[in-house]
């Protein structure tokens, strides 16, 4: 299947629309450094939920990884991508928690007692959840195939491309999480 | 909003993609019409710039309908005081002129190549410097990403950084000059065929330089000042992209319609649209730069209620005029459009006499454009009064002769 036109195209076609959630990304988190160069930039303790979602994506990459060499040696790969599904939702699980211990510690989305930094960490949050809900989808769609005995050797399309977006929206979450962590100091 | 960009962006991955594997045998990346090239460079831009309006519309969004304060500060609505606090206006200014200078580009850069394409046809002659058509088109497009700050000027930026925009600013004039040089060495000297498309293409190479010169004092920090907000700004960026863009738009309508509705349009009204449109266009937007200089600002809905503008009103009507007869006649565009879909002369298959692929298709429409195989590609598109040759156009499917040199 190296090199055919569909794989080359589908491929493509995935990295610019990447580079297009990049710049989506970029316009956000450039828009945290313009405003805390502000006056009046307050700074937020990250909730432990998100270092334990942290925890959970890399792990998720992970076993997509041995998925993909799994279905490359003509071993069924379902285990480990149900795996990466399992702990994709317990990734998006973890960001609500976060989401409620930040209210609890008092830092809020809206209203009067809210202030600009804790808004920008739900808003970029929630941004890269709902990119990670597209990645759960395209989990749950390369698990039925999986299931169904579609994927060979040879033909293993829907898999790398399920893995490059998921280490995509990992390596997403990583430079998130770090950015926020100094920004937010 | 989310949804347009989203499908801006789906468009913009189809075009790149598509142009950079499907290419029929032979057309290479060096042969393909500068038309496609800016397509091309367009999309990326669209592909770059969208999804930073996209987050800046998130954020607007959240201010507006769920109460954050990324934006808003100190606002007081009926002598109190709204519990925004905090946001910064210039945030806003920042991400949204992000995508509104490539946006601009957006818009121009399909002209530009339609323009270079019809010129090229009508010209009878090859477009000059072609490879410094492509490569003006990457600089600008580039370009276009690191200028944004020269729409925010006097929002209190450091006047070290303004400096370095004026800059970057100034910078995109030698592509620009680059094309408009190219475009008048494609002119000289040739054997002009003056259609209605051809009048556009000229028409587009005037706005295009008189609303660039403009840009020079507008791109300056410092001269920006005086005129900033004034009616030199609307002159200034309708002559150069809106009235480019709608030359090479209606340029390119006339030079494909018949490809696309196998009937010609009616050449005297074309010549009627042309000179009538070229005229109200330059007598709506070129008195605005007085306007301007004089302090005239803009987006005001009425300057009667202010007595040192009653002195302008007599060029405000001037204007007013050359708007609305330049809007009629319009009408006989669409007139036009529609009377030639069904009524108009019949065309031939290449009746422009182009090298380009569409002309070798056949009149008739058909799923998959050509009749069996597709067609292969053996030289560039812009063979035309090659010397030596027997006709003064060789199609791009034609192969080589023996010992004949590629461009």
């Amino acid at each position: 299947m190296e090199g055919t036109l569909k794989n080359n195209t589908s491929k493509q076609l995935l990295w610019i629309g990447m580079i297009g959630i990049t710049m989506f990304f970029a316009g956000l988190t450039s828009a945290v450094i313009v405003r805390s160069a502000d006056r009046g930039w307050e700074s937020i303790i990250m909730p432990q939920w998100f270092w334990y979602s942290t925890f959970a994506i890399v792990l998720s990459s992970i076993t997509l990884m041995i998925a993909k060499r799994q279905v490359k040696k003509g071993i069924s790969p379902t285990f480990y991508i149900v795996s990466s599904l399992i702990l994709g939702l317990l990734f998006s699980c973890f960001q609500i928690m976060g989401w409620g211990q930040l209210v609890s510690d008092g830092i809020f989305l809206t209203g009067e007692k809210s202030h600009p930094a804790g808004s920008f960490l739900y808003v970029i949050t929630l941004a890269h959840l709902i990119h990670v809900l597209g990645g759960l989808i395209s989990l749950l769609v390369t698990t039925i195939k999986s299931a169904q005995v579609k994927y060979t050797k040879k033909n293993y399309l829907g898999i790398e491309l399920t893995s490059i977006y998921w280490h995509f929206l990992d390596v997403l979450w990583l430079y998130l999480f770090v950015f926020l962590l100094y920004s937010l100091k | 909003m989310t949804l347009f960009v989203v499908s801006s962006l789906l468009g913009g991955l189809n075009y790149i993609v598509t142009i950079l594997n499907l290419r029929t045998k032979g057309m290479s990346m060096s042969r393909l019409p500068l038309t496609i090239w800016a397509i091309f460079i367009t999309a990326i831009l669209g592909v770059l710039s969208f999804p930073v309006l996209l987050s800046a519309c998130l954020l607007l969004v959240f201010d507006r309908t769920f109460g954050t304060s990324f934006y808003l500060s100190d606002i007081i609505i009926g002598g109190e005081a709204l519990h925004h606090t905090g946001g910064s206006p210039i945030l806003f200014e920042h991400l949204f002129w992000f995508l509104g200078h490539p946006e601009v580009y957006i818009i121009l850069l399909p002209a530009l190549g339609i323009v270079s394409e019809v010129m090229s046809v009508n010209s009878r002659k090859p477009i000059f410097g072609y490879k410094a058509m492509v490569l003006a088109l990457i600089a600008i497009a580039f370009l276009s990403f690191i200028v944004w700050g020269h729409h925010m000027f006097i929002t209190g930026m450091d006047p070290f950084l303004g400096s370095v925009f004026t800059f970057t600013t100034l910078l995109i004039a030698i592509p620009s000059a680059v094309k408009v040089f190219n475009y008048l060495a494609t002119l000289w000297k040739a054997s002009i065929r003056f259609t209605p498309a051809m009048l556009f293409t000229i028409g587009f190479v005037s706005t295009f330089l008189t609303g660039g010169l403009t840009g020079l004092i507008l791109g300056d920090s410092a001269l920006d000042i005086n005129v900033h907000d004034t009616y030199f700004v609307v002159g200034h960026f309708h002559i150069v992209m809106g009235l480019s863009a709608i030359y090479g738009m209606f340029a390119g309508v006339y030079h494909w319609f018949p490809k696309m509705y196998g009937r010609m349009m009616n050449k005297k009204l074309g010549y009627l649209h042309f000179w009538v449109t070229f005229i109200c266009a330059y007598g709506v937007f070129f008195p605005m730069h007085f306007l301007g200089l004089a302090g005239l600002p803009r987006r005001y809905y009425t300057n009667s209620n202010f007595p040192m503008f009653d002195e302008l009103t007599d060029i405000n009507q001037l204007i007013t005029t050359f708007a609305i007869v330049g809007g009629l006649i319009q009408f006989i565009f669409v007139f036009n459009f529609f009377y030639s879909i069904f009524k108009g002369t019949k065309a031939t298959k290449n009746p422009w006499e182009s090298n380009t692929l569409e002309w070798t298709t056949p009149i008739e429409r058909m799923h998959g454009n050509w009749p069996g195989e597709i067609p292969t590609v053996h030289r560039w598109p812009y063979d035309y009064s090659k010397p030596g040759a027997e006709k003064d156009f060789i199609p791009q499917t034609e192969p080589l002769k023996e010992g004949e040199e590629e461009h």
